[in-house]
């Protein structure tokens, strides 16, 4: 069975079948019948250990309106509060008939673990701070859909690395795809391995700015933080916060992502979120239309057309 | 694996294929009253450019302009789970849509039907036509639904065992249509 646990386990022709096919079914959803028949008789459940807002509900509505039928969980309220093991919930989703299991763990590594466990397509919602693949998928689609090409395309990925699964998975997935990636952020918030990553890294955010196409704002994941990893919430913005100043400073095309949730005039200001060159609503209803295109792919056939094997 | 010796006899060459659209053009003027609400829809990726042709023959013969879209129906398929999931084709409806209009859905072979019912219930989701017809270049016979062309550009009968290949210039480079007959040695 094949799964999506890893934006690095993408081949480049898989990476723009789902976008490719993530751009028919945006066609769908800007129809006034926004529903498909292609999943009907499926089950897709979302497994959610951590919160999350836009990643379930756009996972929600990606198989609602391919007519799968979802079961949601999430942890609080469930029988994991009773210390009940993952292992032990997904042989329970295994027994309801779960064709694809949507999972957001705080453990790095929990969707593979759960991929050896149940007979469905496991498909990766963030776990801890490893990946979080749909987000990098949503990601290039809307790079590609607002710049159009991702080859050659320069994008600066700036703020909390060390803690962002988001990053990891970008900087795979552009990778892939053709794309230069520059992670810039200060030294203490950049993990060990990261000189391993395809990508190149600076610690000065200005001197990145002007050479960049894309700037993504990554939002410092202050509940991960169990030491001090920066002077004060005022320096880190002074120094790797995007204002209108910085803003000034790329080119006129240059376009401003940032995965959400925001925490407004820490790493992004309001101004900035606010502008026409930023994609910030953009990415969430690319979200869905991206999503939709991975449950397809997972689960439209006799077996899966993307992925990779646990 | 038997060997598998395939013979390959066109049974239309371009100058056919030519004049069976332009007939079809004509036909679909003729019972539509000119053509007047008329949308062709083709069902890609041959279907679509069979349809952009008989819309150029509609505007040669009476200089009009005749709506043109595509209706991928993948999604509507009653096989998807028998094989991997397939890539996705393009819908692209004209722009005032189909509600009230008389839509002529454009295909390369009739075979079973069951592509023309997934283009039905396609067109259900995208809009109300006032009628729906069907227009293919081959009827090859075979059908498991009740379902009939209104345009045929030729009737072929064959057998189970044979296969019906149509090549466009856009798409193959020439315009064909052959019928492959697979003998297992």
């Amino acid at each position: 069975m094949r799964h999506l646990i890893s934006a690095g386990e993408l081949t480049r022709a898989d990476a723009l079948l789902v976008l490719d096919t993530a751009e028919e079914m945006a066609r769908v959803t800007e129809r006034s019948i926004k529903k498909l028949p292609t999943l009907r008789g499926r089950t897709v459940v979302n497994l959610f250990f951590e919160d999350s807002t836009r990643t379930r509900i756009s996972f929600e509505a990606a198989a609602k309106r391919l007519s799968a039928d979802v079961i949601n969980f999430s942890a609080k309220g469930s029988s994991v509060s009773k210390g009940e093991s993952l292992k032990d919930t997904a042989l329970t989703l295994e027994a309801m008939g779960a064709d694809a299991v949507v999972i957001r763990h705080g453990a790095s590594g929990a969707p593979h673990r759960l991929a050896n466990w149940v007979r469905g397509s496991v498909v990766n919602a963030g776990d801890g701070t490893h990946e979080h693949p749909t987000q990098a998928l949503l990601d290039a689609f809307s790079m590609r859909r607002r710049m159009g090409r991702l080859e050659g395309l320069k994008v600066a990925v700036v703020g909390d690395v060390l803690h962002s699964r988001v990053a990891r998975s970008n900087v795979l997935l552009l990778h892939t795809l053709g794309a230069e990636v520059t992670l810039v952020a200060p030294p203490t918030l950049l993990p060990v391995s990261v000189e391993t990553w395809p990508c190149q890294v600076s610690y000065d955010l200005d001197a990145v700015l002007p050479k960049s196409d894309v700037v993504m704002m990554l939002r410092v994941q202050l509940e991960r933080m169990n030491a001090a990893y920066f002077p004060s919430a005022r320096e880190y913005s002074r120094r790797y916060g995007l204002d209108r100043d910085r803003f000034a400073r790329l080119h006129d095309d240059a376009i401003v992502m940032h995965p959400g949730p925001m925490n407004r005039g820490m790493e992004i200001s309001a101004e900035v979120a606010d502008s026409p060159r930023s994609t910030i609503v953009e990415q969430v209803a690319n979200g869905v239309t991206v999503r939709m295109a991975v449950l397809y792919l997972l689960l439209g056939g006799s077996e899966p057309a993307i992925g990779g094997i646990a | 694996m038997p060997d598998v010796q395939n013979q390959a006899r066109a049974v239309l060459e371009g100058p056919d294929i030519h004049r069976a659209l332009t007939r079809i053009a004509h036909e679909i003027l003729e019972r539509t009253k000119g053509a007047q609400s008329v949308v062709l829809l083709g069902i890609p990726t041959r279907g679509a450019t069979l349809a952009r042709r008989l819309a150029e023959r509609i505007a040669q013969f009476e200089g009009m302009k005749v709506p043109v879209g595509t209706i991928d129906i993948t999604m509507y398929r009653d096989d998807l789970r028998l094989r991997p999931a397939r890539p996705l084709g393009r819908t692209d409806l004209p722009p005032d849509g189909i509600d009230g209009r008389t839509v002529v859905l454009v295909d390369d072979v009739l075979f079973s039907g069951r592509t023309v019912r997934a283009a039905l219930d396609a067109l259900n989701d995208v809009g109300r036509p006032r009628a729906v017809q069907l227009a293919t270049l081959v009827d090859r016979g075979h059908r498991e639904l009740p379902i009939r062309a209104d345009y045929v550009g030729k009737n072929l009968p064959t057998s189970m065992a044979e296969k019906v290949k149509v090549y466009l210039e856009e798409t193959d480079g020439r315009d064909a249509v052959l019928l492959i007959k697979e003998e297992a040695r």
